[in-house]
């Protein structure tokens, strides 16, 4: 096993920096809301549809290739994920850990060629 | 200084787990359990398990709930039109997670305890669990990428239902 | 352990000042650059060369009327923005911005913390980003805002991968994923663009589409959506986004230069003889000039390049992308494979 010496204290300025962000923002939208004027009226809070009457909310029904493409990105993501921890060991494993990867990927290029196949992937 | 994070970090996730199931909009309740995972990824980084906390925000908050939030955005059209739930529904709701409960129970009570691993420990590095991924637990890496090749299939076919449908019988 | 803690608050401090600094003055050299580009003046009002227009922009946004749509849903309007601003900020912790400062014989980093994952991290917020944008265009209760809230986010998770993989290639050569490490690495002139030109190409064309910016900018492409997801935006919320996008801009030049223009490190650093510190304040500016070099390549591209349709962005990305990321990365395999052997 590899000694790195890395500790979770290492993360506290991540925490820091979230405080400082969160601090800046909550306070900027406080003063927004409390500086700016206060005319509102119904029209103007109504929906812009490029001044023609709002026909409907905007919740709508949208195209099933938005959701096809979310779940082939959480497939393909869990692939790139397992690529880090080799890509980190790849000079140690040699030709064994790039063959290991080469049949992990073929897999997954198979099914990427059926997906392009299919059409899935293809906007009009 | 790590007992205190880990009560904090806690008490969030346990709390944002509640608000998860009692918010009224599903929109929110997957913001809660978002911001439930970043928690849990607190959890894994006090553990020193590194690559786990990472991979839990990349794939579970910013890729499997963006999934969700499609899912909840297609399927929450109206919260006025929203159907009705029938008493039936709430009771079998009741009695499966009842069980679910019981089960959860009792598998508690008879597990063992591990000993806490301390945030020394260096097994959670990217490089050691790579290590032992890609060596000792390959058989099981590589089945992997079968079941991300029949995810993909399946969830192919059933977003292009619709073509198959138009084929020539 | 309370001394470094109090430098590391300085330091954090100082980069969200930085950040926020490069982003207002960003917002001033596009608005030139763009005047240049078309043979105008560009802003030139508020104080000499118009140098205070940023400042002037800031106190407008600040004071402008919030409006809150009648059927938003008010909770995620407010929140959309503020996670937009927030997921830009929080990369700055893990980019080396210079080497050591020594202090009395100590050495500090002028990072602000080399954690063992720094490009993991930097993925995951770069993943968590796709929120601020979602939340805000559908919370708006708009069509256009929804639909450019849908274009963005499966914009924004298609490139992802590419960028994934193209990283995969770079931590292949360098067996590190920390980003202080990676600079390290590159001491002088090896820089990684001369081992990684393909993955450097493929990642700055997905920061520019992780960024929204033109030619990737259909999430707000006003002539078909008014202005995407930030419709119903105004004051300094609508702010926030754009600020974001400043930021991330600032951010992902800064990535690009730490990881594939050596960061910090310029040639001939050690042959000058000079002093330990007058090395790395020179290496900060050398960090400063790559950034600035890249934010500029960022608004050049955006005025010379006219947007792309909708399915050859997503073409773009998945079928010519993310086959040409797994190309690279099995040539850099070879590559290093065979060169390890002899």
């Amino acid at each position: 096993m590899i000694l790195l010496n890395s500790t979770p204290a290492d993360y506290l300025p991540i925490v820091m920096m979230f405080v400082v962000a969160m601090g800046f923002v909550v306070t900027t939208i406080f003063f927004t809301h409390k500086l700016g004027p206060k005319r509102d009226s119904k029209i103007k809070l109504d929906v812009f549809e490029c001044g023609i009457e709002s026909v409907d909310n905007a919740r709508l029904p949208f195209n099933i290739k938005y959701f096809l493409v979310a779940i082939l990105f959480v497939l393909f993501d869990v692939e790139v994920i397992f690529m880090y921890p080799w890509a980190v060991n790849f000079k140690d494993m040699g030709w064994f850990g790039f063959v290991e990867m080469l049949v992990f990927l073929g897999t997954l290029l198979v099914g990427f060629y059926y997906i392009i196949k299919k059409g899935a992937l293809k906007w009009q | 200084m790590s007992q205190i994070a880990f009560y904090i970090l806690s008490f969030l996730s346990v709390v944002s787990a509640l608000l998860v199931i009692f918010s009224k909009k599903p929109v929110h309740s997957v913001l809660y359990l978002v911001f439930c995972f970043f928690t849990i990824a607190g959890h894994y980084v006090l553990l020193n398990a590194q690559f786990l906390a990472a991979v839990h925000i990349i794939v579970y908050a910013g890729a499997i709930m963006v999934l969700f939030l499609f899912v909840v955005m297609l399927l929450n059209l109206n919260a006025d039109i929203e159907p009705h739930k029938d008493n039936v529904l709430k009771v079998s709701a009741v009695v499966a997670g009842g069980c679910l409960m019981l089960i959860m129970t009792s598998v508690m009570k008879t597990a063992d305890t591990m000993p806490i691993i301390d945030s020394t420990n260096q097994i959670g590095v990217v490089k050691n669990l790579g290590l032992a991924l890609y060596q000792t637990y390959m058989l099981p890496f590589e089945l992997l990428s079968v079941l991300l090749l029949s995810a993909m299939v399946g969830s192919v076919l059933i977003a292009k239902k619709e073509d198959i449908e138009n084929l020539p019988q | 352990m309370e001394l470094v803690l109090i430098i590391k608050l300085i330091l954090v401090v100082a980069v969200f000042a930085i950040a926020l600094g490069i982003a207002a003055y960003s917002t001033y050299g596009e608005r030139k650059i763009a005047a240049f580009f078309q043979d105008r003046l560009g802003p030139n009002r508020a104080g000499p060369f118009g140098l205070l227009q940023p400042l002037a922009d800031g106190v407008k946004m600040i004071m402008k009327e919030e409006i809150i749509p009648a059927h938003a849903d008010k909770t995620l309007f407010i929140l959309g923005p503020a996670l937009a601003m927030l997921t830009a900020c929080m990369t700055g912790v893990v980019i080396p911005w210079g080497s050591t400062i020594e202090i009395g014989g100590a050495y500090y980093p002028l990072q602000i913390t080399d954690i063992n994952i720094g490009i993991l991290y930097a993925f995951a917020v770069v993943s968590i980003g796709v929120y601020g944008v979602m939340i805000g265009g559908w919370a708006s209760n708009n069509k256009y805002a929804l639909l450019g809230a849908l274009r963005a986010s499966s914009q924004m998770i298609s490139y992802e991968l590419a960028m994934g993989l193209s990283i995969v290639a770079l931590v292949m050569t360098t067996g590190e994923l920390s980003i202080g490490e990676i600079v390290r690495q590159q001491h002088g002139w090896h820089w990684n663009v001369i081992y990684q030109p393909l993955g450097f190409l493929i990642f700055i064309v997905c920061a520019f589409a992780e960024c929204n910016r033109t030619p990737f900018d259909l999430p707000e492409c006003e002539t078909e959506l008014v202005g995407g997801y930030h419709t119903e935006y105004s004051s300094m919320k609508l702010g926030f986004y754009l600020f974001a996008e400043y930021i991330n801009m600032f951010i992902s030049s800064a990535i690009i230069s730490a990881l594939y223009f050596g960061g910090y490190n310029f040639p001939f650093m050690d042959s000058l003889g000079l002093s330990h510190n007058m090395v790395t304040t020179i290496g900060v500016f050398v960090f400063f000039a790559k950034v600035i070099f890249f934010i500029f390549f960022f608004m050049w591209i955006r005025w010379t390049l006219p947007r792309f349709r909708y399915d050859q962005l997503m073409n773009l990305g998945w079928k010519k992308m993310i086959p040409l990321a797994i190309i690279n990365v099995l040539i850099t395999g070879c590559v290093v494979l065979l060169l390890n052997k002899n």
